[in-house]
Order: structure tokens, then C-alpha cells, then sequence
């Protein structure tokens, strides 16, 4: 079983008796990437905060990397690197000088501090620009730095608050490739957004937050199971007697219904990827098989549905 | 039981030194601070104020060569008019430097959103507060000390003759005092650069202080005297007492601390601060100056309560910005 990176357990953090996060259970393990997901203010860069040690829980108990932020932050904040959603660099300081201030706190030796940056910068590809003043970036270049600011520590978790904001989509989908390469290297990856698409193409697990609770989390496949009753929907197109395959694909265990979307063309919802059984059945009741495809449930589906629901819920 | 052993295992207290970094915070604080085009202006002025205070002192001050034997201090205290002294300057020179060394401190970090990023590192908050306090510190001890060198300098260019041991010595308190001047106001620069988020807003206050101590605080301690100890029908204990009051008001300020230091160490004959009496000049023989220990012993309680005053105030920014929530 994976090692367990982050835990909480009831995690609260009230200011002045605004609930911000409420009661809080959370468990990422090594190697995985997590997305935090929910509405503004709904509790993510505070619960972020919480487990770095730069705010003190009201209550609960926060654990990272065995750790308690709270207690032994310099331990942590040593193996945890945060990007935090608004980053900032000293503007009139080179990107060198930025990334060499932040060896210096995390009490590199000169060899290695000069040896983590220039790797640093290599990866992130700014190394032509690294003696030009960070005033000069543009909003991708400064993001880019922030990875690479992060990267010096060597950390075992890195959490990242809202990190493609203001990327365009190049530099967003840029971005994740880096995020998904970080994982390779087997580092734990917390990421709160709400770009679903995006989070969705990287995350292994999701939590969804809304007003300071995590509502439910999981797989996407998960959560789509749990919120959407069945979530994939598969696309077969099939020439045969539409009376004698409806019945076949209906029989399909986990299908839970099929209908004409066009003359050879039928619609199935279903619980899981069912696209084999399908097939098989079709061809099996006779039918020729032209085309199969399925729609993976998208985490914009799931989360307008549950905040559909949650909306529906409170009105009633 | 595995649970509980865990448990155990994390310390009560807070793990590390709270110093973790701090050198580092000081020396890039420090390197900001020695090339920021802000510093520049205010080195150049005080620069030119300096030379040219010196050399009008040095112009009045020829003509007693030789019979004088605290010439080098007077290079400090002579002014010719229209030019106040060199420390006539300094009263409101060096709060003016101090003031632009730590008036942005903390907000600055907030307002180009560095904060977080620091504070994600492994250090304390106490090792940035003091790091940039420190490193304020040390760059006001570098200018002043660079100031002073070069005025001690033209003196011996322009008097012919070196200054004596105790002269030096003097001028060496006066050098620290003028320091801890300025940490007084570094500190207080810094306490409104944690309490207010604008660095605009930070300056303002600073300079709100500055001003109030400078000009207001005088007249109000006037004020203050007749209103609490009236002179009714002219008596001597009246006088005294309303007298009394006053010095013990103007003490309050700083500016008046640091003047009354200033005094008894550039002014050997000074035997007292404040009042006095008759009775006090007993067996004293008119303007013979002081011995050095008794000049020190003399400003001791004015600069301890300087220094008390700016732990004071770093104690205060420092539980204040330990409350700060670092989420901009
Ligand atoms: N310093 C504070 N004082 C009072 N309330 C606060 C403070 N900081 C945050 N809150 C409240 O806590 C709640 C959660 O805020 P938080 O910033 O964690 O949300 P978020 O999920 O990160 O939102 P966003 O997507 O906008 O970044 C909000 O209702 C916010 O108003
Ligand atoms: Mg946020």
C-alpha cells in the first residue's frame, strides 16, 4: 500500500467565527497528484496554509510527512515546496539572485546552491533569460520561475495554489506536462484550481470543496459513479435490425440505457467503459460494427451536477 | 500504542532556532538596502550637509587652534550662520535615513507578494523580522560611520593636527549614540510597516511621528507645563517646579534624548541636564569640562531609555506580524 503523505483529521479553521474550513478529513498518498476543487472561498488556500504551518489550525490535527506543521515547520516547510496562487519575485533581482536568496534560507552550500539552480532553470527553460531582471517576465516566465523556486528545496511535496492562472493555453498545457513530469520523478503533487479540464488531465484524485468541506473525493471514475449514477456514455454505430440490438445492448450487465441517436447510431449510459461488452454483444445479435466510441464523464459534468444538486438541496 | 508513540514523538515546543536564515534575510536586506536608488539620494544628502556644515565650522573655528583643546568637536557643534551645526542636522537627518530603511519592510514583501514565498521556506518569522531589522541597523552604522570618518578626516586635512584620545573617545559614544538614534526610528518605521499593509500609509505614519517630535512636541510640552503647574505668584519653587515638568515632558521625545547626549558628549564643560541649581555648581569651576566618564554617566539614563524604547517597539512589531495572517 502507498505511504500516506498528508493527513487530516476534523481540520477546522474558523476567523472570527466565519467557518473557512470545516471539520476536514484529507489523505494524499506518495506519488499521487491531488486537485483540490471547489467555488471561491470555499476553504482550499486556507487548508493549503494549514498544512504548511503559515496559519494554525483552530482545531484538528494536520500531519505532514508524519510532521506536525504546526510544531516543526521548518522540517516541513524544508520537504514541502508551495507556489503559492499570487507569486511574486523581487523585480529589480535577476532570476539567479531570486533563486539563489531562496537556497540561502533553505541553508544550501554555495557548489550546491549554484548546481540546483542552474538545474533548475535548465528545466524550466529559462536559462537564456537567467541574468535579466524578473521585472522583464512576462506572467508565464514569472510562473515558470515560481516551479523552479520550488524545485531548489528538492521537496518530497509540492503544493501549488491555482498555478495556471493567467497562463494562456499553450502555457497552461505546458505547465501540466511539467506538473505530470514532477510526478514521474515520484513527487507528490497538491493542487488546488478550479480549471477543471485541466485538473482533470492531470489529477489522479480529486477532492471537492465546497464551504469549507471536502463533499467527496476520488477518482474522477469515482466521483462521477457516486454523483452522476452512470457516467460513461458510449456511442456504437452499428448496421443491423434496431429491434433485435436495443435488446441485445440493454442486456449488457451495467448498461442502464440505450437509445437511437441517428440511423445506425445508439447511445449507451453506462456505468464503467463497457465498450468491449457492447461490441461483443452487437455483433453477436448480428449487427456490423462501424464505429464505437465512449464520453468519459467530465469533471465539468460532475461538478455543475453537484453544485446543481447542493444549490437544489439548500432551496428545498 | 503506535499511535500514542507517534504522538510523543512531536515536540511541544517549536522545533529549531528561531535564527534559522537570519544571515541570509540580513545580507540581502543589506545588499538591497546599499544599492536602492532611495538610499543614494539620502546618502548624497547627508553628504553635502556634512561637507558643508565641517567646512563652515572649520572657518570659525581657525582662529582657536591651539588654545582649544576640544577643536575636533566643535568641527561637529560650531555653526555659522546661516548654516546650523552639523548635529543640528543629524536630529533630523538620521530618523529621516532610518525611516526610509524600514518603512516598507514587511508591506513591501506583502505588496510584491514575496511574503508567502519566504515564509514557505524553512525559516521563522522571528528571523525576518530581525533580519531586516538588522540588516536597517547595519547600513545606518555604515553610513554613519563613513560620514564620520570623512568628517574627522577633513579635520585633520583642515585643522593641521590630529584629534587627541579623548576626542576620539567622544566622538566614538556620539557615533553609537547617533546609531541607536536611528535604530529607535528603524524600529518604529518598521512597527507601522507590519501594522499598515500600505507602504504609502507606513511612511506617512513615520513621518506623522517625525514631525510631532520634531516641532509639535516642544510647544505642547510648553503648553502642557503651564496648564498642570501655573506660575501664579512668581515663586521660586513655581518656577522650578513648572520647569521640572517641562524637561521631564521633552524627555519623552527622542529628539530630546538625543540632543541632551549630543550636549554632554560634543560639550565637556556640560555638567548637568536640566536644571540647575546654585547649590550644584558648588567647587566647580565655571566651564572646566567634564572628565569622560562623568559626561557618560551622564547621558547612561538617556541612551538605556533610547534602546529600551526601540526593544519596545521591535517587541511590539514582532507580536504583531507574529498574528498577521500571511495571505495578502
Ligand atoms: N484572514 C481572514 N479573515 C477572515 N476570513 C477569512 C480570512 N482568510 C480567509 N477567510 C475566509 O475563509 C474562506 C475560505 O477562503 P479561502 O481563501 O481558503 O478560499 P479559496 O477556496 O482558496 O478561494 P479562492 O478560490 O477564491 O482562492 C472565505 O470565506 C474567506 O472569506
Ligand atoms: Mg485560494
Amino acid at each position: 500500500m502507498s505511504k500516506v503523505v498528508i493527513r487530516t483529521k476534523g481540520l477546522t479553521k474558523r476567523y472570527n467565527g466565519v467557518v473557512a474550513v470545516d471539520k476536514l478529513n484529507l489523505t494524499i498518498h506518495r506519488g499521487e497528484i491531488f486537485g483540490l476543487l471547489g467555488p471561491n472561498g470555499s476553504g482550499k488556500t486556507t487548508t493549503i496554509l494549514m498544512l504548511l504551518g503559515l496559519t494554525e489550525p483552530t482545531a484538528g490535527e494536520v500531519r505532514v510527512l508524519n510532521l506536525d506543521p504546526a510544531r516543526q515547520p521548518l522540517s516541513v516547510k524544508a520537504r514541502v515546496g508551495y507556489l503559492p496562487d499570487q507569486i511574486g519575485f523581487y523585480d529589480e533581482l535577476t532570476a539567479r539572485e531570486n533563486l539563489s536568496y531562496t537556497a540561502k534560507l533553505n541553508g544550501l552550500s554555495r557548489k550546491e546552491a549554484d548546481e540546483r539552480i542552474e538545474a533548475a532553470l535548465t528545466r524550466v527553460g529559462l536559462h537564456e533569460v537567467a541574468d535579466r531582471p524578473v521585472g522583464t517576465f512576462s506572467r508565464g516566465m514569472k510562473q515558470r520561475l515560481g516551479v523552479a523556486d520550488v524545485l531548489i528545496k528538492r521537496p518530497e511535496i509540492i503544493i501549488m495554489d491555482e498555478p495556471t492562472q493567467g497562463l494562456d493555453p499553450e502555457g497552461a498545457h505546458a505547465f501540466l506536462q511539467n506538473i505530470l513530469e514532477l510526478k514521474e520523478e515520484g513527487i507528490t503533487i497538491l493542487l488546488a484550481s478550479h480549471l477543471l479540464h485541466q485538473v482533470q488531465a492531470v489529477c489522479d484524485r480529486v477532492g471537492l470543496f465546497n464551504r469549507g468541506r471536502m463533499a467527496v473525493s476520488g477518482t474522477v471514475a469515482e466521483l462521477a459513479k457516486k454523483i452522476l449514477d452512470s457516467g460513461y456514455r458510449i456511442y456504437l454505430e452499428v448496421e443491423g435490425p434496431a429491434d433485435k440490438m436495443i435488446p441485445a445492448l440493454k442486456a449488457v450487465s451495467g448498461v442502464s440505457k440505450v437509445q437511437r441517436a441517428g440511423k445506425n447510431r445508439y447511445e449507451l449510459v453506462a456505468r464503467s467503459d463497457l465498450r468491449a461488452e457492447a461490441a461483443a454483444a452487437a455483433v453477436k445479435a448480428g449487427g456490423k460494427l462501424y464505429g464505437l466510441s465512449v464520453e468519459v464523464p467530465s469533471l465539468d459534468d460532475i461538478y455543475t451536477h453537484y453544485f446543481e444538486e447542493v444549490e437544489h438541496g439548500r432551496a428545498s | 500504542m503506535a499511535a500514542q508513540a507517534k504522538q510523543d514523538a512531536i515536540p511541544r515546543a517549536r522545533e529549531g532556532s528561531p535564527w534559522t536564515g537570519l544571515w541570509a534575510v540580513v545580507l540581502k536586506e543589506m545588499a538591497d538596502h546599499l544599492t536602492s536608488t532611495r538610499m543614494r539620494i539620502l546618502e548624497i544628502l547627508i553628504l553635502l550637509t556634512a561637507v558643508g556644515a565641517v567646512y563652515a565650522a572649520m572657518l570659525n573655528i581657525r582662529s582657536t587652534i591651539g588654545r582649544d583643546p576640544f577643536l575636533f568637536l566643535k568641527l561637529f557643534t560650531t555653526s555659522r550662520e546661516p548654516l546650523p551645526a552639523f548635529v543640528g542636522f543629524l536630529v533630523f537627518l538620521v530618523p529621516l535615513i532610518a525611516i526610509a530603511l524600514g518603512f516598507d519592510a514587511i508591506n513591501g514583501e506583502f505588496s510584491r507578494r514575496t511574503m508567502s514565498r519566504l515564509l514557505a521556506q524553512p525559516i521563522y518569522r522571528d528571523a525576518l523580522l530581525m533580519g531586516k531589522f538588522l540588516a536597517g541597523f547595519f547600513t545606518l552604522a555604515l553610513v554613519f560611520t563613513a560620514i564620520w570618518l570623512l568628517i574627522i578626516g577633513m579635520g585633520i586635512i583642515g585643522l593641521g593636527l590630529p584629534p587627541g584620545g579623548e576626542e576620539v573617545a567622544r566622538l566614538l559614544i556620539f557615533l553609537v549614540a547617533t546609531i541607536f538614534y536611528g535604530g529607535f526610528w528603524l524600529a518604529l518605521a518598521m512597527l507601522f510597516s507590519v501594522r499598515f499593509r500600505q507602504a504609502a500609509t507606513a511612511a506617512l505614519a513615520s513621518l506623522a511621528t517625525w514631525l510631532f517630535f520634531t516641532v509639535f512636541w516642544s510647544m505642547l510640552v510648553g503648553l502642557i507645563a503651564q496648564t498642570l503647574r501655573p506660575v501664579r505668584i512668581g515663586l521660586p519653587q513655581e518656577i522650578i517646579a513648572q520647569t521640572e515638568l517641562q524637561i521631564a515632558l521633552s524627555r519623552l521625545s527622542p529628539n530630546t534624548l538625543y540632543t541632551e547626549i549630543l550636549l554632554a558628549l560634543l560639550n565637556p564643560a556640560l555638567r548637568s541636564m536640566g536644571l540647575v541649581l546654585p547649590i550644584q555648581w558648588e567647587g566647580a569651576i565655571l566651564g572646566s569640562p567634564l572628565p569622560l566618564s562623568q559626561s557618560v554617566l551622564l547621558i547612561w539614563p538617556q541612551l538605556t531609555g533610547l534602546i529600551a524604547v526601540t526593544i519596545l517597539l521591535f517587541a511590539l512589531a514582532y507580536v504583531l506580524f507574529q498574528r498577521q495572517e500571511i495571505r495578502a
